[in-house]
């Protein structure tokens, strides 16, 4: 046992051939010295037209991104960025508020039901007296008729309109899209939600708004026709967080990031355990693999050329 | 070495016992392997997690 702890540590040394040696001896079997001079003409043009040839279509197709005047947000430090670090749960508490009272006024969330809510952002109480705000049609009852009822943790957010085609007759022909999977859905994620909600500005010399649409750089284009929807103090937290502006994106953008990714704390959960069971597996694999190639590394073979 | 040939007597030797023994600390060893892994999450992500915003209510 003590031996075999002593060759773990000896660690590099343990059956270690010098590479120098190695490498003359692949060198002096290499054929290439006895090519012609034209062959190695030729093999050293096609190589050079061959690496132009790459780094010309990697320069043209980077001037074509380069031509696409698309403002990217800024990366932010959000606060579950980094390998293990889990969603603010409180701020997607306070998200869920955002939402609720400013986004679902034209946004639906179909993909997400209260019950999603419990051991995320609320208990089960809260949830189910979340659920209970709304009405939902239910039906058809024994007489084939469709009814009210309130809403129950089984239910999903409800949505603004009864169809595409409403929501866009209500907002100018632009159809507010559906936020479940917004921040996987658009490029920057939740940089992208964030920059957006707080990037409105007046539009530029020379840009110009139809009816009913407002600039803001991050959009692609510039014209959107969300208006600004987050401002100071437009709604009071539960928790008395101070609601300004940055706030209240910051929070929603993490509400947004968590219906997205519902799995991101168990996912970070099983990194750790994956990194350790892994890190254990890559020693043992390592030192059976030097077991196992002893024969083979400390075997010597003799080359006589037939006189 | 007395403890050596016990040990392979009493559980190496059959292969009936070797995976008892086997499955006997493949229960310890994950149990304590997921607390640790847990209490390093815990640890890291120390009052952010919902446990923590409970507590608050």
């Amino acid at each position: 046992m003590a031996a075999t702890v002593g060759r773990i540590c000896a660690g590099a040394g343990l059956l270690k051939t010098s590479n120098g040696a190695v490498f003359n001896q692949i060198n002096a079997f290499s054929t290439t010295r006895e090519w012609s001079k034209g062959r190695r003409m030729v093999l050293a043009t096609v190589g050079a037209l061959a690496g132009g040839a790459g780094a010309l279509m990697f320069a043209l197709d980077q001037s074509v991104k380069a031509s696409d005047l698309e403002l990217h947000p800024p990366k932010n430090p959000w606060s579950h960025s980094g390998l293990i670090n889990s969603l603010d749960h409180s701020s997607v508490r306070r998200g869920y508020e955002v939402y609720k009272q400013v986004c679902a006024a034209c946004h639906s969330m179909k993909y997400i039901a209260y019950r999603n809510l419990i051991g995320v952002s609320h208990t089960e109480d809260e949830a189910k007296a979340e659920a209970a705000e709304m009405m939902v049609t239910d039906g058809p009852d024994e007489a084939g008729n469709m009814f009210q009822r309130p809403g129950k943790l089984s239910d999903y957010f409800p949505n603004p309109y009864a169809n595409e085609e409403a929501a866009r007759a209500a907002n100018n022909g632009a159809f507010p899209p559906d936020l479940s999977y917004i921040v996987s859905a658009r490029h920057g994620g939740e940089d992208y939600i964030f920059s957006l909600l707080t990037g409105y500005c007046d539009a530029p010399a020379g840009i110009v708004l139809r009816e009913g649409q407002y600039y803001n750089p991050y959009f692609p284009g510039g014209a959107i026709s969300m208006a600004q929807a987050l401002y100071n103090e437009v709604l009071e937290y539960e928790d008395g967080t101070p609601a300004t502006a940055s706030q209240l994106a910051k929070d929603v953008a993490t509400f947004l990031k968590w219906t997205a990714e519902p799995e991101h704390d168990d996912r970070k959960r099983m990194l750790i355990k994956a990194a350790g069971m892994f890190s254990f597996l890559l020693v043992v694999t390592y030192y059976l693999k030097r077991h196992k190639w002893t024969n083979i590394k400390t075997r010597k073979i003799e080359f006589k050329p037939r006189k | 070495m007395a403890l050596n040939s016990t040990l392979y007597n009493a559980i190496f030797k059959r292969t009936s016992t070797f995976v008892l023994l086997a499955m006997a600390s493949t229960f310890f060893f994950e149990r304590t392997f997921d607390l640790s892994a847990e209490s390093i999450f815990r640890s890291v992500n120390q009052g952010k997690l919902y446990e923590d915003i409970k507590k608050e209510e």
